[in-house]
């Protein structure tokens, strides 16, 4: 993996910030893009330009073949069994809330259950909470360790007949913490409970082989691998999908509206994946999110995840020089992604944000969208998070201990 | 006559606890606010010439040569533009 080219790539990271040279540590908000999907983008406005699945006319036909050839790009980069189990969304929260609108709405009531551990990021607990005080379910949390490893045992005791669904992150979004989905996946199933996984976190950095992990769900985002803003996958089972009612009504969605006098309209539901796409789509977006899929599966992804573990090793062991600085959770490299929480003692997470940005250093200060396990597990009213992607270096580690070691002297 | 719009790109409350407030100055006239708060606020320190912690009418705060205050138990929005007019204006 050649880091040098690969960072020739991406045009933003020529640019300074407050007159240093920018040292973009905040991946697991956001990543950067390369050149090659902000110009598949571009050209996508200034050569196929026309809306999908609705005309005859040449863009609207070239159109709708490049965002059905991203679909399928992306159903090969997670290992989905048929494309039509990929639905393009807004992102990770607009999948979850697909779920928990169309299925929760329609198979959850009083006396069920739905299992959500106390890690997860606000996406993946916030959808449940509204939809149960609709139909008056329970919500169960499972217990996380104060290492922020997920308690598998809590999780699983916590599994009974009346859990209908079962909901996980991958890898956590504070501490990068891979979790075991394959045997949660299995332990729903026995149970005889779906399972939905936040994939926000995993499928930008590793391998994710929905068949072979086998969960019914997962959610992730395009921004968070390199591709735009405003697109993302929900993956679902087939079976499970089909049985689904849609999320959103209106264009695309339906196979036929008729209308008969007093009756008014009838209304069949197009088949899968359109079912659940009301509306124009995101074209260009799913356009640009299937050439991201392209540039990482050149990279390879298990190159991906290897490079990012090399260099947050590297940055947990120098650290460590900085006695003010307290790293958060487990540093089990080989369970975890390129996510490092933190912090330095006498400062608010805002103050050493605000100081690394000062030296072009963007990380990220707060909650990371997950209060819960910020007050429950870790004890902590906010930290701070550096994460790590294909084009982090380690002279930009270099850089940020330096830069950490004067903010201790402040 | 100037107004605080002038000055300010942004106000955001940050996550976390500590319900700080972050203020944003808007890049092109960072320098003459920051000129302006210094003038007026009492310095306690100076941190790497890159950090003011400053006091103002019992408020401490925090301004960044990048253009960002960080503001501390504020109680309202309309206490904190009270302050920031007196500051920057």
């Amino acid at each position: 993996m050649n880091i040098q080219a690969i960072r020739q790539d991406f045009p933003i990271l020529s640019r300074q910030v407050n007159n240093n040279p920018l040292i973009y540590f905040d991946n697991a908000a956001t990543t950067q893009k390369p050149r090659q999907v902000i110009d598949v983008m571009s050209d996508f406005y200034e050569k196929y330009n026309g809306n999908v699945h609705r005309a005859v006319h040449t863009l609207s036909i070239e159109a709708t073949d490049l965002y059905e050839k991203s679909r399928q790009k992306v159903a090969k980069f997670i290992n989905a069994k048929d494309w039509s189990e990929i639905i393009f969304v807004r992102g990770t929260t607009e999948a979850i809330n697909l779920v928990a609108y169309s299925w929760g709405l329609n198979n959850l009531g009083k006396g069920d259950e739905v299992l959500v551990s106390l890690m997860e990021h606000h996406s993946n607990i916030v959808p449940w909470e509204i939809i149960s005080k609709i139909k008056g379910f329970t919500i169960k949390y499972a217990e996380v360790n104060p290492d922020g490893t997920l308690d598998y045992n809590d999780f699983e005791s916590k599994l009974c007949k009346n859990t209908k669904i079962a909901c996980l992150s991958h890898v956590s979004n504070v501490t990068g913490i891979i979790n075991d989905v394959r045997r949660i996946t299995k332990a729903a199933h026995d149970n005889g409970s779906l399972m939905l996984v936040d994939g926000a976190q995993s499928v930008p950095h590793m391998a994710v082989n929905v068949q072979d992990l086998g969960m019914d769900f997962l959610a992730f985002s395009g921004h968070k691998m390199l591709g735009p803003t405003g697109i993302g996958v929900l993956y679902g089972k087939k079976e499970v999908l089909e049985r689904m009612r849609p999320f959103q009504g209106g264009g695309e969605m339906i196979k036929e509206v008729t209308f008969s006098q007093g009756e008014g309209c009838s209304v069949i539901w197009n088949e899968l994946p359109w079912k659940f796409e009301a509306g124009t789509p995101n074209t260009c977006g799913a356009v640009g999110l299937g050439e991201a899929v392209k540039y990482l599966q050149t990279i390879g992804m298990d190159q991906v995840l290897s490079h990012e573990r090399e260099l947050t090793e590297y940055a947990v062991e120098r650290m460590q020089e900085c006695k003010k600085v307290t790293i958060h959770g487990c540093c089990d490299f080989s369970n975890k992604c390129g996510i490092i929480p933190f912090s330095v003692k006498d400062l608010s997470s805002h103050d050493v944000a605000l100081i690394c940005d000062n030296y072009g250093i963007m990380i990220r200060s707060g909650y990371h969208c997950a209060q819960p396990f910020h007050q429950q597990i870790l004890k902590l009213h906010s930290s701070d998070r550096a994460s790590f992607y294909i084009y982090n270096t380690k002279e930009e580690v270099d850089r940020f201990i330096e830069v950490l070691k004067e903010i201790e002297e402040l | 006559m100037p107004t605080l719009e002038d000055y300010v790109a942004r106000i955001e409350g940050t996550c976390g606890e500590e319900k700080d407030v972050i203020v944003v100055f808007k890049y092109d006239k960072k320098d003459e606010a920051i000129a302006n708060i210094l003038k007026k606020a009492k310095e306690k320190n100076r941190l790497a010439g890159i950090i003011f912690e400053l006091t103002f009418e019992d408020i401490s705060f925090r301004l960044y040569t990048s253009g960002k205050a960080i503001f501390r138990s504020i109680k309202n929005r309309e206490s904190l533009n009270q302050i920031l007019e007196k500051l920057l204006l």
